[in-house]
């Protein structure tokens, strides 16, 4: 009788599928709500790490080999940004369709052209990244790129569809494409003005926008800043002036804010991704907020 | 019968070609002067190829030499411009599989001579023990991984340990897997850690002690490893639910004997896991172990007779079943600042069969064996790179067979003492490859009590491993 019970429980759960077709496992915050914009009904996203979390630092847990082992498409950043957990994610879930070489197995980071390829590979020099830097999301001309890329994958994958997506993803260029422009018209005052960052989270905003990187909070990258070491930068500040100290939100605030109170500049907490601060609850909030913060801090 | 056939048909299905080539003298210079054009044409090919290639190198050194001038000589990367095409790599390395390698040494204490270590009640092998005192380099691994092709995956791990001065190299794990077999089954085979409990499928340098709870030392002499096939699958569901069977050698402790034709032994387990929230996550497990075991020596420490060690043998029916639970907490699932994490196991053990001790003349009982031994430990990583954690380690043994005295004798009445342990661990990690840890335990395995202190550090180098949950 209890056995039946189970059983019925089990079919059931079994049977209890989602109704969209393309079941979506996005790494980042930021590629969900891409997919999601691309997807529309078609997909199901599910979101591997929140905003306020390290992406660098994602446990494999139980519920993430349980949603891989369902996905049909998995969309990360790649670049080995996730290589301390999606590795072992891939071989627990046990799913065919989304290993690496397969058409379930998608990587932003292929689609962009990397900064920052380590010349020198060495842990003596922190946490570094062999292909380049991996935070490709902060220049919305990469979620261009990457969107391109995404709904061709989509098209792949769900195939009788294909023209759906198509049209989705000319929709979703041309809202972006205005919007970029809207974007460096607002962001002409932020051209050469040199900030600090916490991490070197922002090479592609720079890079979009015209900021000037003149130091980092962590000595090496993933190492936390010693007194110090905060110390020192505090000096070169003195020579070598900026307008404001950046992070991302996931980002522990303390050494910021206190290079803040001494140097007399703004701290700046950017959103980083979807769903960073209240604002920012899609791709679009997410720049809006992020230039409306940096030309708040020059003001 | 079958392999003549087929070596018939091979020959007939080749002989063609021969014949005809054989038979036309002309075609065949045909074929060589268009083999000899192709190489020329291919010559010519590479050499154009090259010349560009060195052309291109001579640009981006040029660019890159621009570029360095410009920027101030403070950064170590070279951001590639162009980027568009990957970097170049040699051929002959290119598929070179990851290598990592994990380096652990320690400095120990204790109070009581480790050589006169032993559970009462329980017969040691297999690595038991805390140790030896002072400083020590016992275990280094080294561990190789790649995938073999688009379905399978193999892994080697080695540790190369020091034995009484003599160096040895363990082969831990050798396995192979499947990664895109689909539907959520997986098959792997080889030697590796089997899927009971919890912690035994965790390499030692993953571990949150220096040393394994009392219950793994007793039971497994550390970690169950064996030689066989494992099929697990997972269950499409938001739920986490994987069940797996393990078919075993039995060559390896508890085990013993390579019962059955070398197929002596078997695992059966569960484990279920999710979220609670965003900041929690817990996993439940199940599993069951059984083996015929013949002649399965105690280790060295067990029992001491007139000075020098009798060997006490078990053969019998073994069978293990447990409990596994554990419990994370990570603010808002961002564990780099603070986190905590509480583990527990319980283990059951029941054997029937035959103790004997090696002496002149072999001494014999039969024996029932009823022990169990549990553990349960939180980890709090207070600050960044800071964690303390605290370990509660019991025993019990109920063993009876015919002959009280042969059994005192062996080591396995435990004369009404239950081992039991506490333990507290600080360590720092400079990074997620570097750790370093004191431990003290208050060891009550023995009557006598003994004051334990590890300083320990454990290194990661080489490919970045990804741990399992």
């Amino acid at each position: 009788m209890k056995m039946q019970k189970i059983l019925m429980m089990f079919t059931l759960l079994l049977i209890v599928r989602s109704a969209a077709a393309v079941d979506v496992f996005a790494c980042e915050p930021e590629w969900a709500a891409l997919a999601q914009e691309l997807g529309g009904d078609r997909v199901e996203v599910f979101t591997a790490s929140a905003a306020l979390q390290d992406p660098h630092r994602i446990e494999a847990r139980p519920t993430l080999i349980a949603k891989l082992r369902q996905a049909d498409l998995l969309v990360c950043t790649g670049a080995d940004l996730e290589t301390g957990w999606l590795p072992m994610l891939l071989r627990k879930a046990s799913n065919d369709r989304v290993q690496p070489g397969k058409p379930g197995h998608f990587l932003a980071a292929q689609h962009v052209p990397l900064k920052e390829i380590p010349a020198r590979l060495d842990r003596a020099e922190g946490d570094v990244h062999a292909f380049g830097n991996p935070h490709i999301q902060t220049d919305p001309r990469n979620i261009a790129k990457v969107a391109q890329a995404l709904a061709q994958r989509l098209a792949q994958i769900d195939a009788s569809q294909s023209a759906f997506y198509a049209e989705r993803h000319q929709a979703f260029a041309a809202r972006w494409q205005a919007a970029m422009q809207r974007w460096e018209q607002q962001a002409a005052p932020l051209r050469s003005v040199p900030v600090v960052v916490q991490h070197k989270s922002w090479v592609y905003l720079q890079d979009w926008l015209g900021l000037v990187e003149v130091a980092t909070l962590e000595p090496k990258p993933g190492i936390p800043p010693s007194s110090g070491y905060l110390a020192e930068v505090l000096t070169q500040l003195h020579q070598q002036p900026a307008r404001m100290v950046i992070r991302a939100a996931y980002q522990d605030g303390r050494s910021s804010e206190w290079l803040s109170k001494q140097a007399g500049i703004p701290a700046v907490e950017l959103p980083f991704t979807v769903g960073g601060n209240d604002n920012a609850q899609d791709l679009f909030a997410l720049f809006d907020d992020t230039l409306a913060q940096l030309l708040g801090a020059i003001k | 019968m079958k392999t003549s056939t087929l070596a018939v048909s091979m020959t007939l299905a080749l002989l063609p070609t021969f014949a005809s080539a054989a038979a036309n003298p002309d075609e065949l210079a045909a074929i060589r002067q268009q083999i000899q054009s192709l190489q020329s044409d291919y010559e010519r090919r590479i050499q154009a190829l090259e010349t560009r290639l060195a052309q291109a190198e001579a640009e981006t050194q040029a660019a890159k030499q621009a570029a360095s001038e410009a920027q101030s000589a403070a950064s170590t990367t070279a951001t590639s411009s162009a980027a568009a095409a990957p970097p170049p790599r040699s051929a002959a390395n290119a598929f070179n599989p990851a290598i990592s390698l994990i380096l652990d040494g320690k400095l120990t204490q204790f109070s009581n001579d480790p050589e006169e270590y032993a559970l009462p009640g329980f017969q040691l092998g297999g690595e038991a023990g805390p140790g030896d005192e002072g400083f020590s380099v016992q275990h280094s691994e080294l561990m190789i991984s790649a995938n073999a092709d688009d379905m399978f995956f193999g892994q080697l791990t080695a540790a190369i340990a020091s034995h009484e001065g003599a160096t040895e190299i363990e082969l831990e794990e050798a396995y192979i897997e499947t990664a895109a077999l689909g539907n959520g089954l997986n098959l792997r085979g080889g030697r590796f850690y089997s899927g009971i409990g919890y912690l035994n499928q965790q390499h030692t340098h993953a571990w949150d002690f220096a040393d394994a709870p009392l219950v793994y030392r007793a039971l497994f002499g550390d970690q169950l490893n064996d030689d066989g096939v494992q099929l697990s699958w997972l269950a499409p569901t938001d739920l986490y639910f994987n069940v797996g069977a393990e078919w075993l050698r039995g060559g390896d402790w508890p085990a013993a004997g390579d019962a059955h034709d070398g197929t002596g032994a078997g695992t059966l387990f569960a484990k279920l896991g999710g979220d609670v929230g965003v900041s929690n996550s817990w996993q439940l497990g199940a599993s069951h172990w059984r083996a015929d075991v013949v002649d399965r020596a105690g280790g060295g420490h067990a029992h001491e007779h007139g000075g020098e060690a009798a060997e006490v043998s078990f053969t019998g029916d073994s069978q293990i079943s447990a409990l596994d639970f554990v419990w994370k907490w990570a603010p808002g699932g961002n564990a780099t600042r603070t986190n905590f994490k509480f583990q527990a196991e319980y283990f059951l053990r029941d054997e029937e069969g035959l103790i004997s001790i090696a002496e002149d003349p072999i001494e014999e009982t039969s024996y029932d064996g009823e022990q169990d031994g549990w553990y349960a430990q939180a980890i709090y990583q207070f600050m960044p790179r800071w964690r303390a954690g605290l370990r509660y380690d019991r025993l019990t043994a109920d063993n009876s067979g015919s002959d009280a005295d042969v059994l005192a004798e062996a080591g396995l009445d435990a004369a009404g003492h239950d081992p039991n342990r506490y333990g507290l661990m600080f360590d720092y990690s400079r990074s997620e490859f570097s750790r370093i840890r004191v431990q003290y335990n208050r060891d009550e395995s023995q009557t006598d009590a003994d004051d334990q202190w590890y300083l320990q550090y454990v290194m990661s180098l080489g490919a970045h491993g990804s741990h399992q949950y």
